[in-house]
């Protein structure tokens, strides 16, 4: 095994900030498939509908039988790796600054050979697992790790690049009052974050779990209150310079449909929270953290956002936040286009219905705010663009798969 | 198969090298507008006198050789462009001799050539291909340094190859290129040089590695009653063979196309791989030039290099190859990389050498190799030449 990243040294105030690069962007339309798998962590390849045969690289016609019938489908991830080499130079100015890294060929089991990026654990002549990623242009890649012990990224320098580290970062969380917020800290806390910035809106206001957030050492609470625009500003202003990694857990949850309300102050309410809440957040952090992707030692590399998986169709009971969920859900792909520019991973976590006050009448499953924070620092971990967390959540975005269309009118009844 | 038809009536002439530059300012027009002109110029026939043209460049666009007609004024009645990289000239001489043959076309130039701006070399390797751009480039890999490193890495353990193995190749080759006035590594290369370069993607350092330069290359095919006409001296095609994407099954490249047709190669020459004067291969890394001298008879598969490496291959030993240097010693121009050893050999069969002179050379291998288009190089070809 690889030794676990060391704490990064102090910036040198004096240094350049380095320009962010990316990696070369163009892709073909049907790898497109690949990199939207890849976004949910999944590794699907093409299957032949005639023969069977998978292919890759991506194609649009089988070799074995020119079939044009090509499905995407899960694959087996085992291979082996028939050869490896370490880049030592490029052309490409993005990996001029990371050399020098390792790739090798794989053969899959499955039957095709790919090119992949080979982790520590890995090299001629192995086993191997080939797992899916994203790198910072968006665009999927295969890394090969161990075939046994479940390697983890953060103990490889592949780690830096396709995923976010956790350990030594500074977090922000942008809403502290909720069990959700809550036990986001903690679990970041315990995944090694070096500081923990937590929003608090109206602080002199006491709440639930509020001394055991201040007895926590990396902790430190701001006013922030996200339908605020200059107390966001303000924020922005003292520490969107040193926000490494931005996770935005505010929810305004109210349940019942558009009609029927008297006025329009709830649906106004939760729009103020859930959607402008966010494009303050994205308007005011968004650009010094684009600004700061390539920041040394130590990058801004995320903003996390979680959502409502009822932003994907909407669902009758709380169909009137499931309009916010839905704008929530249309910023975040604006801005994954946006942030992209500086390598600022823009993930999405959606859940079902938490188990908290405002899902009270609601029969199970609900998603526990533990395992909701579980989930955050497991996309973080894979750098996985959207994460569904909980089996709610995973339903729907099951189907959704399958057919947006009969999905909303499933949830209409 | 059929018996395959010879070449009868058909002969190269006027190998045409225009000087290679590390950078250039000028376009891959220019380059071959100066090939052409060289060719011209050779033959003694004006440029209203071609009647053919083959065409290779990566870096025309966004012309293809339709646009270079009207560019370079010329009136054809049989137009080819082959975008094969270094397979180019082999397929270029297959496709005109039967031209020419058949009478389509009597005077026909087969030119390659390209530019080369100070960062045009990696805007092409980001575009070079839609296999490459979705499953090579996203991994770093700066061109082909990387698939050729993982093939050689490959070739090595399986084949039991050391480093010095291809050192020797790498250093005789600049024994040759020595005479070469053109050559862009002018300098002596030694075999602790070679192992002791700079890492460019383990296994390859840099004397591995070619560098890629502006350049072009010529040769005229036509009859021999026309070339004679013009007092030319020539060199026929005793036989070719062409082949893409052969052994798509093999998981690792570790042969090329030569291997389905070697027979076939031979048996139309009607001589053996023991009865050449001199061998040019296709040289852009050394795994490459191993692999061709396996699958084209010289020597069992696996022992390539290690073939080389116990012959004398300069210029004025028992086995000369890759005469004026190669690639590795003169430059890589692109896609006249590929037109590098057919120029060179048919200067040796016609006694014009730019350096020194293969002594009794009469009969000549040439082969190609290119377009690494995801994990191997997909074209590949191979000529058997004598002078006439």
């Amino acid at each position: 095994m690889t030794d676990p990243a060391a704490p990064p040294p102090r910036k040198d105030p004096q240094a350049r900030t380095p320009t962010a690069l990316t990696p070369p962007r163009g892709r073909s339309r049907a790898t497109q498939t690949l990199s939207a798998a890849a976004a949910r962590g999944r590794l699907r390849l093409q299957v032949c509908d005639a023969c069977g045969d998978v292919l890759y690289p991506p194609r649009d016609a089988c070799p074995a039988c020119l079939g044009v019938d090509l499905a995407w489908r899960d694959v087996a991830p085992g291979a082996e790796i028939l050869a490896e080499t370490t880049v030592h130079t490029s052309a490409e100015p993005y990996f001029r600054e990371r050399t020098p890294w390792r790739i090798g060929t794989a053969r899959l089991d499955v039957g095709p050979v790919a090119h992949v990026y080979l982790h520590a654990t890995v090299g001629r002549g192995d086993r191997a697992t080939i797992r899916p990623y994203l790198d910072a242009s968006g665009n999927a890649v295969l890394v090969a790790v161990a075939e046994q012990g479940d390697p983890t990224m953060s103990d490889d320098p592949l780690g830096a690049i396709l995923t976010v580290p956790i350990s030594h970062a500074r977090v922000l969380v942008t809403d502290g009052r909720t069990a959700t917020g809550q036990a986001v800290v903690n679990a970041l806390a315990e995944a090694g974050a070096a500081e923990i910035l937590v929003g608090i809106a109206s602080p002199w206001l006491p709440f639930d779990g509020q001394q055991a957030l201040r007895d926590m050492r990396s902790v430190e609470e701001i006013a922030l209150d996200l339908t605020d625009s200059d107390q966001v500003r303000k924020a922005a202003a003292d520490y969107g310079g040193k926000t490494d990694i931005l996770i935005n857990t505010a929810a305004h949850v109210r349940p019942g449909g558009v009609l029927g309300r008297e006025d329009a102050m709830t649906l106004r309410d939760m729009m103020e929270v859930e959607v402008f809440g966010l494009q303050r957040l994205a308007r005011f952090f968004g650009p010094p953290m684009v600004a700061r992707g390539a920041d040394d030692p130590r990058p801004a590399r995320a903003f996390v956002d979680l959502l409502s998986v009822y932003a994907l169709a909407n669902w009758a009971p709380h169909g009137g936040h499931g309009t916010a969920a839905a704008a929530r859900h249309a910023t975040l792909q604006c801005l994954r286009g946006e942030m992209r520019a500086g390598g600022v991973r823009v993930l999405s976590v959606f859940t079902g219905p938490v188990d908290d006050d405002w899902h009270q009448p609601l029969p199970p499953p609900k998603v526990a705010p533990s395992a909701l924070a579980k989930g955050v620092v497991d996309a973080l971990r894979a750098g996985r663009e959207e994460s569904f967390i909980g089996d709610v959540a995973r339903e729907v975005a099951t189907r959704w798969e399958q057919d947006p269309k009969v999905l909303e009118r499933e949830l209409r009844e | 198969m059929s018996a395959r038809h010879g070449y009868d009536g058909v002969v190269l002439a006027v190998p045409v090298t225009v000087p290679y530059v590390r950078y250039s300012v000028e376009s891959a027009h220019w380059w071959l507008a100066r090939a052409l002109r060289a060719l011209c110029e050779g033959a003694g026939v004006s440029h209203r006198a071609i009647d053919g043209l083959a065409v290779s460049s990566f870096t025309l666009e966004p012309d293809t050789a339709v646009g270079l007609t009207q560019h370079l004024g010329l009136t054809l009645r049989w137009l080819d462009h082959i975008p094969m990289g270094g397979a180019s000239a082999v397929v270029a001489l297959r496709r005109a001799a039967r031209a020419v043959q058949a009478g389509d076309a009597e005077m026909v130039a087969c030119i390659a050539g390209d530019t080369n701006h100070v960062d045009s070399f990696r805007r092409l390797l980001g575009g070079f291909s839609r296999f490459a751009q979705d499953a090579s480039y996203p991994y770093g890999f700066g061109g082909p340094n990387a698939a050729f490193a993982l093939m050689t890495d490959h070739y090595m353990h399986k084949h039991a190859v050391d480093r010095a193995a291809f050192g020797a190749l790498c250093v005789a080759q600049r024994d040759n290129a020595l005479s070469n006035p053109h050559a862009i590594m002018k300098r002596p290369l030694t075999l602790e040089a070679y192992l002791a370069a700079r890492q460019i993607a383990d296994p390859l350092h840099l004397f591995d590695c070619v560098m890629p330069v502006a350049g072009a290359e010529a040769f005229l095919v036509t009859t021999e009653a026309r070339a004679d006409a013009l007092g030319l001296a020539t060199a026929r095609p005793l036989a070719t063979i062409e082949a893409h994407n052969a052994f798509p099954e093999d998981p690792m490249q570790d042969r090329g196309g030569w291997a389905l047709d070697v027979d076939r190669l031979w048996t139309q020459a009607a001589c053996d791989p023991g009865d050449m004067d001199l061998v040019e291969t296709y040289d852009d890394y050394p795994v490459i030039v191993a692999m061709q001298i396996e699958d084209l008879g010289f020597c069992a598969k696996g022992e390539g290099a290690r073939f080389l490496a116990s012959r004398d291959t300069t210029i004025m030993g028992d086995f000369p190859h890759n005469t004026c240097g190669g690639q590795l010693s003169a430059g890589q121009a692109g896609a006249a990389g590929g037109y590098l050893g057919m120029v060179e050999a048919l200067r040796q069969l016609t006694r014009q050498p730019l350096g020194d002179q293969v002594p009794d050379a009469r009969r000549a291998l040439v082969s190609g190799f290119g377009m690494i288009n995801f994990d191997r190089g997909l074209c590949s070809g191979a000529a058997v030449l004598e002078a006439s």
